[in-house]
């Protein structure tokens, strides 16, 4: 028994290992990946957007949470656009072309998703239904 | 749905297994969600398109850098997108030079590299590149919707992006690469 956990153990321990083996580059980060626009206007727009965008990297993050180099030059870039007086939205749409909605944590309204933002308020005329037929018809 | 005092016999029999089906199709698609590992691959919606203009300087000594006018005319070629420091693009440097090796040509975008770990990367793995831009703030690589590394692109003679194949080229890719090669020739 204590050797099959020991097994266990072990198998648990070399996991790490097994997964993919990742790598990063020794390259300094992108001049304004970690420093902020001297114009607060300006980067509280950056800010905005930058939340807003998905870390294609870590897929989980935005690429203001991420500290994956590839956030790190998208972040810079995006910076630099909107001190050059780029519109956010602009940005998010030249992303958007490349890389798809995917990208972007701001959903929009397409044919595609639609249903999303019909679906609530459909439930919450069909519940009003419901209930006023239970506060008229069964209310006696 | 009837008033609540009074018993719905009218409802069909069948209703009565309606939440234990819903539950089993809940349970059997929260399982596949669980078992069938969810692709972390984004695809470039820039296929079809123009390749944005850039242009690179020189990644490595002896090979000149890489801009779009250096990618027009001729045949299609392929575009990769690696990096000394990414481990998959060791990996795939055997199949590159085999396509090389076939008179494909091909032009390398190094994604933050520094010109010595090239050096090495290139004369350990051999240099299978006609051009080596490097791309020190990912530009290239945001420009033309390619996530990470390895990527590679077949680009036609317009200049145009015809398929992009994310990670490492293996054995088995080539005769895709070479279909889609083709393809971008008619």
């Amino acid at each position: 028994m204590r050797r099959l956990l020991f097994i266990i153990a072990c198998l648990f321990l070399a996991l790490p290992a097994l997964g993919p083996a990742l790598a990063d580059d020794s390259m300094p980060a992108a001049p304004y990946a970690y420093r902020q626009l001297d114009d607060p206007q300006l980067e509280t727009r950056a800010q905005d957007l930058m939340q807003t965008i998905r870390c294609l990297t870590c897929q989980s993050q935005s690429i203001a949470d991420s500290d994956a180099s590839l956030a790190g030059d998208l972040r810079s870039q995006i910076r630099e656009r909107i001190a050059a007086g780029e519109d956010p939205e602009a940005i998010r749409k030249w992303l958007v072309a490349r890389y798809g909605d995917y990208i972007s944590y701001a959903p929009r309204v397409t044919r595609l998703t639609w249903p999303l933002f019909a679906a609530p308020l459909l439930f919450l005329a069909l519940a009003a239904l419901l209930l006023r037929r239970r506060f008229t018809a069964g209310g006696q | 749905m009837s008033a609540p005092t009074t018993p719905s016999p009218k409802a069909p029999r069948w209703a009565l297994w309606l939440p234990l089906i819903l539950f089993v199709g809940f349970f059997a698609l929260v399982i596949r969600g669980l078992l069938v590992p969810a692709g972390s691959d984004v695809a470039s919606k820039f296929v079809g398109q123009p390749l944005p203009e850039f242009d690179l300087p020189a990644g490595a000594d002896g090979k000149p850098g890489l801009a779009r006018r250096d990618m027009l005319g001729g045949r299609p070629r392929l575009l990769n997108v690696f990096a000394s420091w990414c481990i998959p693009c060791a990996v795939e440097a055997p199949q590159l030079a085999q396509l090389a090796a076939m008179g494909i040509e091909l032009d390398g975008v190094a994604v933050r590299d520094r010109k010595p770990e090239l050096a090495v990367f290139l004369a350990r793995n051999g240099n299978p590149f006609t051009r080596i831009g490097a791309d020190d703030l990912s530009k290239v690589q945001l420009a033309i919707g390619s996530s990470g590394v390895p990527e590679t692109f077949v680009i036609d003679a317009k200049g145009v992006i015809r398929y992009q194949h994310i990670g490492d080229i293996t054995p088995e890719d080539i005769p895709l690469i070479l279909s889609k090669l083709e393809e971008a020739a008619r």
